[in-house]
């Protein structure tokens, strides 16, 4: 028998196979070998790759050694979305291991955000764990929380310890029993075809006729472009952690089975691909 | 004191205490600071031809803590700027300098990331009252 739960575990412990490379331009004293790592789909790039900074650190002259920063085939890589998400809108159906370029030139200020330590990355987990809860609970769980367990949820995530984490997250994923699901899902669109960042917008879980909203609901009303229409074919995939959920599947369900640690469903709309 | 001028990004609202999301005429000058602000007509986000991303939003600044007062506290600001792009100009306003940090909530509950756009905020959170601090 499987449980539901398991699916949490299996969501935990996506690891994509990276192979880092640094960029030509960089200037070294001596060859920079290539340095591969499994990267946890959930974590944050900056959060993971202080052995890969070590790595190149020891080629380089120290004065060339600033700010880090990667990129896939010509995209600069937010270190501000996890790193699945970066895996399914930018590399979905390319070969493994995923290639990243390692910057430390060229700072691409238009495209990054700046990441000069630890805490912003944990001010930015928060921030989102906090406008996810106003939308789930009108701020109410994550407030009546104290500063210990704010910091149990950031550490579970840090150290990879999904019972430390899930022992705090549980209480976020929690709607009164009155209810069927949570006030509105957090969740965000992303779309490599467009400029916008990506689409969030207020959606329940319960449609006004009492039936659970679906996956395929959510897109028909807020990015009907990505739906197949009946008879047509399929233009694009829609992926959450690099899987394309059935499109009948209740948004609270996925809400509470697939958001990223930061309690949003991030979901990427890719083109299918032709072989 | 006359730099503030360049293109401002947000016009301000001086009509009371009026609910957000009305719509407002362009291109006020800069009222309550002593600003000879050209008309901010020409807003420098010009992508998005589409309808609604063309509107504008109110927004309403709460200064909290150290941080100076705004005379004017609604502002309008286009949809597609970004939280980035309020900071910059507030901080500019302010005349803060580059390294004071300013930071940014809404609603009091969350802290947005730079690169969320304005519109989107206002999309799920109804009412956008941003506090500086």
């Amino acid at each position: 028998m499987t449980d539901d739960k398991d699916v949490l575990r299996d969501v935990w412990f996506g690891r994509i196979p990276t192979c880092f490379t640094l960029y030509q331009d960089e200037i070294t004293e001596r060859e920079a070998e290539p340095y591969y790592l499994l990267l946890p789909r959930i974590s944050y790039l900056t959060l993971v790759t202080d052995k890969v900074k070590k790595h190149f650190q020891k080629v380089m002259r120290q004065e060339d050694v600033t700010e880090i920063w990667f990129e896939y085939e010509g995209t600069p890589l937010k270190w501000h979305f996890p790193i699945g998400l970066l895996f399914d809108l930018h590399a979905s159906n390319t070969a493994l291991p995923w290639n990243i370029t390692v910057h430390f030139k060229n700072f691409p200020e238009k495209d990054l955000l700046h990441c000069p330590s630890k805490d912003v990355i944990e001010a930015h987990f928060m921030a989102c764990v906090k406008e996810a809860d106003a939308l789930k609970h009108k701020s109410q769980v994550i407030n009546e929380m104290q500063k210990k367990d704010h910091k149990q949820l950031w550490m579970g995530l840090q150290n990879d310890k999904f019972d430390q984490f899930w022992a705090i997250n549980r209480k976020l994923m929690e709607y009164p029993p009155e209810d069927s699901g949570f006030r509105y899902i957090p969740f965000r669109i992303y779309q490599v075809t467009t400029e916008r960042p990506f689409i969030q917008k207020l959606f329940r879980p319960v449609a006004a006729n009492g039936q659970l909203n679906t996956l395929g609901d959510l897109l028909k009303e807020v990015c009907p472009a990505a739906i197949t229409p009946e008879d047509g074919e399929k233009k694009n995939q829609v992926m959450v952690h690099g899987i394309e959920p059935m499109l009948e599947t209740p948004v609270q369900w996925l809400s509470e089975h697939m958001s990223y640690p930061d309690n949003f469903l991030h979901i990427s709309i890719i083109p299918q691909p032709t072989d | 004191m006359a730099e503030v001028e360049e293109q401002l990004p947000l016009s301000p609202h001086d009509g009371g205490r009026g609910e957000c999301g009305e719509e407002l005429p362009d291109g006020g000058a800069a009222v309550g600071v002593a600003e000879p602000a050209p008309p901010s007509a020409g807003s420098p986000v010009t992508e998005e031809p589409a309808e609604d991303t063309k509107k504008k939003i109110d927004v309403l600044l709460k200064a909290v803590g150290d941080t100076p007062i705004m005379k004017t506290k609604k502002w309008t600001v286009e949809r597609t700027r970004t939280i980035q792009g309020l900071v910059d100009f507030i901080k500019k306003f302010l005349k803060l300098l580059a390294s004071e940090q300013l930071f940014i909530y809404v609603n009091q509950s969350f802290a947005p990331s730079p690169d969320q756009e304005v519109g989107t905020l206002y999309e799920v959170t109804l009412v956008l009252t941003v506090v500086l601090s």
